[in-house]
C-alpha cells in the first residue's frame, strides 16, 4: 500500500527508467495507457450495458460476443463495470490530489517564502496531521461523516497537503535565493507578483510530478477503503469495489478478480512511471538554475 | 643503487574512457624507489599524479584501462591474485590520502579502524591490539591516546585526524608508504608538523615513501629524489638537490619561481604559470607544456619529448630546449 | 545523549495532546445523534436520552473533550456497547497478533529487500541492477489488497498449501500460527521490499564511492567487512528513516491485511467496529494507534541518534 506521505529527497542514483534518453518505449506506453483509459473513462455512457444491469440468469458467464469480459456474480456486464469503475477510481484520483496540490503547494509556498512564524505554524499543523496514520485517519473520517464520494475525495485530498506542502516548500526555499527573485524585489515588485510570476512557475514542475505520483497513491488508497467496501458507497462501483467483491468468486471465476487487478496496476504503474520521470527531469533542473 | 627497486613502475599508463572521448591520464610513466628511500612527485591538479597513486595501490575507477606493470616487493601488483593482493594492502603498502575528513569513516571510532587493520594482518587479539593502538597514537604525537580511540573522526581536529590517518598506515610496518597530498586539506601551520612527522616516521622504520603534491617547497629536503608531472607524463625527473640546484625543465623552473621567496620584496608579484594544462581528452601535438612555455620553439610544437638523461644518469628530462644555468635558488 | 533523549521527550507530550484533539474533533463530525447510532435498533427515546446523559453528550464541546481525555489519562477509554468489553480490554487482546504480524512482515521484507540492496549497489550498472531496480518499481505499483488476492489464489486456491484466513494462538501451536501469519506478513512484505531495497542500494551506491572506503581497501580489509562494516553502517541511517516512514503505511496495511485474512489483530477490531458503527471502540482504537504510531517514530528518532553518533553530538 504506498504512503500518502512521499519523500521528496529523490534517489541519488539514477533508476533505469529516468535516464533522460531513456525516454523510450516505457514512458510513452505509459502515456499511451493513460490516455486509453482516459477517453473510456469518459465514453462509458456509450457502452450497451449499464454496469448496474443484472441478468441473474448470466452469472459468471465466461466471455463471449455479447459481454466481452463475461459476468460477475450478478450478471452485471464486466466491461462495463471495468469502464464505469475507471471512471470512479480516476474521478476521486484526480480530485483528491488536485486539493493537496492547491492547497499544500499554495501553504508550502507562502511558508517557504515568507519564513518566520508562520512557516513554523504551517510545519508544526502538519506534523500533527502526519502523526496520523493515513488509512486510520481516511477510515476513521468515513466512518463518522458518512461514505460518499465527495467525504472521500475530501478526505483523501486532505491527506496528501502535507506532502505538497513539503515539496513546494523545498522548492521556493532553494528559488528564493536566487537573483532572479532578488532582483524582483529590488524592482519593487510585491509578494504577490513575486509568488506568481517568479516562483510559480519554476516551482509548478516538481509539483506537477508530484501530483502524478499522487495519483497514484490515491487510486490505491481509494482502491483499498473501496476492497474492504468502506470506500465509495454502494451501489457505485470503483476497481476496489470489484475486486472486493469478486474475491467469492475466486475459485469459479478467478478473471473477475484479474481483470481490475490488471487494469488498476497498469494504470497506477503508468501514473508512477510518467510522475517519477518528471520527477528526476525536474530535480536536477533546479540545481541548475 | 645496486639493489634492486622496491617498487618499479614500468611503462604504466591510465586510460578513462569518457564521453567526450578517451581521457590519458597516466601517460607511459617509469618510476623507480628503493628501500627506506623517498620519492617526491610534484605536479600541477590534473596532472595525473593522484591516479598513478591509485594506479599503483590497484584502486582504480572500474572503468579505467591502466596498462604497464607495477614491480612491488618482485611481483607485478597489477597480475597479482585479488587474496594476495588484499594482503599486501595495509600490510606492506600504505597510503595516507588527502582529506582525513573523509578518507576515515565518519560512524566508527578511531580505534575500530585502527584496530582491525591489526587485527587482519598481525593477527592480534582484542587487548594486544587496543595497547598497540594507543602505542601508534602516541607515536604520531596525539595526547591522551586511549581516550582517542573511542572517540570519532568528528571530535577530532583536522591536524590530528591526519595524524590518525598516519598511525593507522604506520601500525604494520609498511615496507613502502604512499603520501597523496597529506598537508593539502590542513591549516598552514600543522602542514610543516605533519610532514615533519611523515619524515621522522620514515627514517625511523627505514620505509619508502612516496610524498605527491603540487607544491614544490613541500619536497624540499624531505625527499632524496624528484619526479616532476605534467599533463600524465613525468618531465623532468632527479635527486632533490640536484633538481633545484640544476633543473632543466621550463616547467620545474616556472613551478619554483611561483613558490613566494620570504626574502624577496614585499608586493613582490608571484609570477604565475599563464595558461592552464591542457584538455587530457584532446592531446596535442608536441610538447604538452609548449603553449605555456616561454622557450618554445619549433621541435617543441611537432614532437614529444622523450624523457632521457644528458650529463648525469640520474637526472633525466624531457624537453628540447633545457634551461642550461638558471638563475636557481637553493633549495 | 540523556538532553537529546529528554529534549525530544517533551515535543512529544504537545504531539500526543494534538493527536488527542484530533481524534476527538473527528469523532465530533458525526452528523445526527451518537446515542441514536450507538444504540441503533434498540433506540427508544427513552434511552437515547439516559444514553445522551450518560455519554455527558448534553454538555458543551469543551467540556465533553477533557472530560474524555480525563478519563483516558486513566486508563478508561470505554466500553463497547456491543460486546460489553472495554476498549484496553479488546486491544490488549488483539495487539499480540497485529504486533507480530508487523515483526514478520518487516522481518521479511527486511530479509528480501537488504541483500538485494546489497547485490544491486555492488554491482552497479549491470543487467542484474536494471533488472531488480525495474522490479521493485514495478512492485510498488502493486497495492497490498492485490498481492493479498493473488497470493490467496495461488496458495490457497490452485495450490492448497496455505490456508486463506484464520488464526491460531502462538502459545497453543506455534507452527500452525505461523502457517495462518505466512501469507499475510508475505503480503505486507511484498509492499515494504520495493521500498527497503531503493533507498538502500542508491545510499550503499553513494557511500561506496566513498574515500573512506577506498582506505578501506588500502588497508587490505576483507571484502564482507567493508561491505558490512564500513559501508552497510553509514547507509543503515536512511534504512531507518525508510522503515520509520513506513510504519504508518505498515499499520496502514495491517488493517488490510487482516481484515482479508481474518486475523484477530487491531486493524479488523477498527474495521469491525466500523462495520458494526461501535462507535467507542472505534474512537479508543484510532486514539491508541495514533498515539502508538506517535510513540514508534520517536523510538525511530532514538535509533538514528544510536546509529549516526554525530547526530548525538549536534552536528549532523
Amino acid at each position: 500500500m504506498a504512503s500518502l506521505e512521499l519523500s521528496i529527497d529523490g534517489d541519488v542514483a539514477v533508476s533505469p527508467i529516468t535516464r533522460a534518453s531513456r525516454l523510450g518505449a516505457l514512458f510513452w506506453g505509459a502515456i499511451a495507457w493513460m490516455i486509453f483509459v482516459f477517453v473510456a473513462a469518459a465514453f462509458a455512457n456509450l457502452l450497451p450495458f449499464s454496469p448496474t444491469d443484472m441478468d441473474m440468469l448470466e452469472r459468471r458467464a465466461p466471455a463471449s460476443a455479447l459481454h466481452w469480459l463475461g459476468t460477475d456474480g450478478l450478471g452485471r456486464d464486466e466491461l462495463a463495470r471495468l469502464i464505469h469503475g475507471a471512471r470512479i477510481s480516476l474521478t476521486v484520483g484526480l480530485c483528491a490530489p488536485i486539493i493537496g496540490i492547491t492547497i499544500g503547494g499554495a501553504l508550502g509556498m507562502l511558508a517557504g517564502y515568507f519564513r518566520g512564524r508562520f512557516e513554523s505554524l504551517v510545519v508544526g499543523s502538519m506534523d500533527v496531521l502526519l502523526a496520523f496514520p493515513p488509512l486510520i485517519l481516511a477510515l476513521a473520517v468515513t466512518a463518522y461523516l458518512g461514505q460518499s464520494i465527495l467525504n472521500l475525495t475530501c478526505i483523501l485530498g486532505v491527506l496528501g497537503i502535507p506532502a505538497f506542502m513539503r515539496v513546494a516548500r523545498a522548492a521556493t526555499l532553494t528559488l528564493a535565493r536566487r537573483e532572479f527573485v532578488i532582483a524582483a524585489q529590488a524592482l519593487g515588485a510585491t509578494h504577490a507578483r513575486i509568488l506568481l510570476r517568479e516562483l510559480l512557475p519554476n516551482v509548478f514542475l516538481p509539483l506537477f510530478a508530484f501530483f502524478l505520483l499522487g495519483v497514484a497513491v490515491t487510486i490505491v488508497v481509494e482502491g483499498a477503503l473501496s476492497f474492504l467496501g468502506l470506500g465509495v458507497p454502494p451501489p457505485v462501483s470503483s476497481w476496489g469495489s470489484m475486486i472486493g467483491e469478486a474475491r467469492e468468486s475466486l475459485e469459479m471465476a478467478p478473471r473477475l478478480a484479474f481483470i481490475p487487478a490488471i487494469t488498476m496496476f497498469l494504470t497506477v504503474l503508468s501514473f508512477n512511471l510518467v510522475g517519477d520521470t518528471l520527477r528526476a527531469f525536474t530535480d536536477p533542473r533546479q540545481g541548475a538554475l | 643503487m645496486t639493489e634492486p627497486a622496491l617498487l618499479s613502475v614500468e611503462d604504466v599508463s591510465v586510460d578513462l574512457p569518457t564521453p567526450r572521448g578517451n581521457l590519458r591520464a597516466v601517460d607511459r610513466v617509469d618510476l623507480t624507489i628503493g628501500a627506506g628511500r623517498t620519492l617526491g612527485i610534484v605536479g600541477e591538479s590534473g596532472c595525473g599524479k593522484t591516479m598513478l597513486s591509485r594506479a599503483i595501490l590497484q584502486l582504480l575507477p572500474k572503468k579505467a584501462r591502466l596498462s604497464g606493470r607495477v614491480m612491488f616487493d618482485g611481483q607485478d601488483l597489477v597480475r597479482l591474485a585479488p587474496e594476495r593482493l588484499r594482503r599486501l594492502r595495509g600490510r606492506s603498502l600504505a597510503v595516507v590520502f588527502q582529506d582525513p575528513m573523509t578518507s576515515l569513516n565518519p560512524v566508527l571510532t578511531i580505534g575500530t579502524q585502527l584496530i582491525e587493520t591489526l587485527q587482519e594482518h598481525l593477527e592480534l587479539d582484542g587487548n594486544s591490539a587496543k595497547r598497540r593502538s594507543a602505542e601508534l597514537l602516541a607515536a604520531v604525537g596525539i595526547p591522551a591516546p586511549e581516550q582517542r580511540l573511542l572517540q570519532y573522526p568528528h571530535q577530532l581536529s583536522g591536524g590530528m585526524r591526519q595524524r590518525v590517518a598516519i598511525a593507522i598506515a604506520l601500525s604494520c610496518e609498511p615496507k613502502l608508504l604512499i603520501a597523496d597530498e597529506p598537508t593539502t586539506a590542513l591549516d598552514v601551520t600543522i602542514q610543516a608538523q605533519i610532514l615533519d612527522l611523515l619524515a621522522r616516521e620514515q627514517r625511523r622504520r627505514h620505509m619508502a615513501m612516496i610524498l605527491i603534491t603540487h607544491d614544490l617547497g613541500v619536497v624540499a629536503g624531505r625527499t632524496d629524489e624528484v619526479a616532476v608531472m605534467y599533463a600524465g607524463r613525468v618531465v623532468e625527473r632527479a635527486p632533490t638537490p640536484a633538481l633545484f640546484k640544476k633543473m632543466r625543465m621550463p616547467y620545474t623552473e616556472a613551478l619554483l619561481a611561483a613558490i613566494p621567496k620570504i626574502d624577496a620584496a614585499p608586493h613582490t608579484p608571484l609570477p604565475a604559470i599563464s595558461g592552464r594544462p591542457p584538455d587530457p581528452t584532446r592531446p596535442i601535438q608536441g610538447c604538452s607544456f609548449s603553449p605555456r612555455c616561454r622557450y618554445a620553439a619549433g621541435p617543441c610544437y611537432r614532437e614529444k619529448p622523450l624523457l632521457a638523461a644528458a650529463e648525469s644518469p640520474d637526472h633525466q628530462y624531457a624537453c628540447f630546449h633545457p634551461i642550461k644555468a638558471p638563475a636557481g635558488v637553493c633549495a | 545523549m540523556l538532553g537529546f533523549v529528554a529534549r525530544r521527550l517533551l515535543y512529544l507530550v504537545p504531539v500526543l495532546v494534538a493527536v488527542s484533539l484530533l481524534t476527538f474533533l473527528i469523532a465530533s463530525l458525526l452528523p445526527g445523534d451518537l446515542a441514536y447510532v450507538i444504540l441503533g435498533d434498540q433506540a427508544t427515546p427513552e434511552k437515547v436520552e439516559a444514553l445522551r446523559h450518560d455519554l455527558g453528550l448534553d454538555q458543551p464541546v469543551w467540556w465533553r473533550y477533557v472530560s474524555w481525555l480525563g478519563h483516558v489519562l486513566q486508563g478508561d477509554f470505554g466500553r463497547s456497547f456491543r460486546t460489553g468489553q472495554t476498549v484496553l480490554q479488546a486491544v490488549a487482546e488483539r495487539l499480540p497478533v497485529s504486533i507480530e504480524l508487523m515483526i514478520l512482515a518487516e522481518i521479511i521484507g527486511l530479509a528480501i529487500g537488504v541483500p538485494l540492496a546489497i547485490a544491486c549497489a555492488v554491482r552497479n550498472g549491470s543487467a542484474f541492477d536494471r533488472f531488480m531496480t525495474g522490479t521493485a518499481f514495478g512492485m510498488l505499483s502493486v497495492p497490498t489488497f492485490l498481492s493479498a488476492i493473488l497470493l490467496i489464489y495461488l496458495f490457497a486456491v490452485e495450490l492448497r498449501w496455505l490456508p486463506a484466513t484464520g488464526y491460531m494462538p502462538f502459545e497453543e501451536d506455534p507452527i500452525g500460527n505461523l502457517r495462518f501469519f505466512v501469507m499475510p506478513a508475505l503480503t505486507l512484505a511484498l509492499a515494504e521490499w520495493p521500498g527497503i531495497m531503493r533507498v538502500l542500494r542508491s545510499d550503499m551506491i553513494a557511500t561506496l564511492q566513498e574515500d573512506y572506503i577506498a582506505l578501506a581497501k588500502a588497508k587490505g580489509l576483507k571484502a564482507s567487512r567493508i561491505l558490512f562494516v564500513h559501508a552497510l553502517k553509514p547507509s543503515s541511517l536512511t534504512l531507518v528513516t525508510v522503515t520509520g516512514i513506513n510504519i504508518g503505511r505498515l499499520i496502514g496495511g495491517t488493517v488490510i491485511v487482516e481484515t482479508i485474512f481474518a486475523l484477530p489483530g487491531i486493524g479488523r477490531l477498527l474495521v469491525g467496529a466500523i462495520y458494526t458503527r461501535d462507535l467507542i471502540i472505534l474512537q479508543g482504537v484510532v486514539l491508541l494507534v495514533a498515539a502508538g504510531f506517535v510513540v514508534m517514530n520517536f523510538i525511530v528518532d532514538m535509533l538514528y541518534a544510536v546509529l549516526d553518533p554525530r547526530i548525538r553530538h549536534g552536528l549532523a
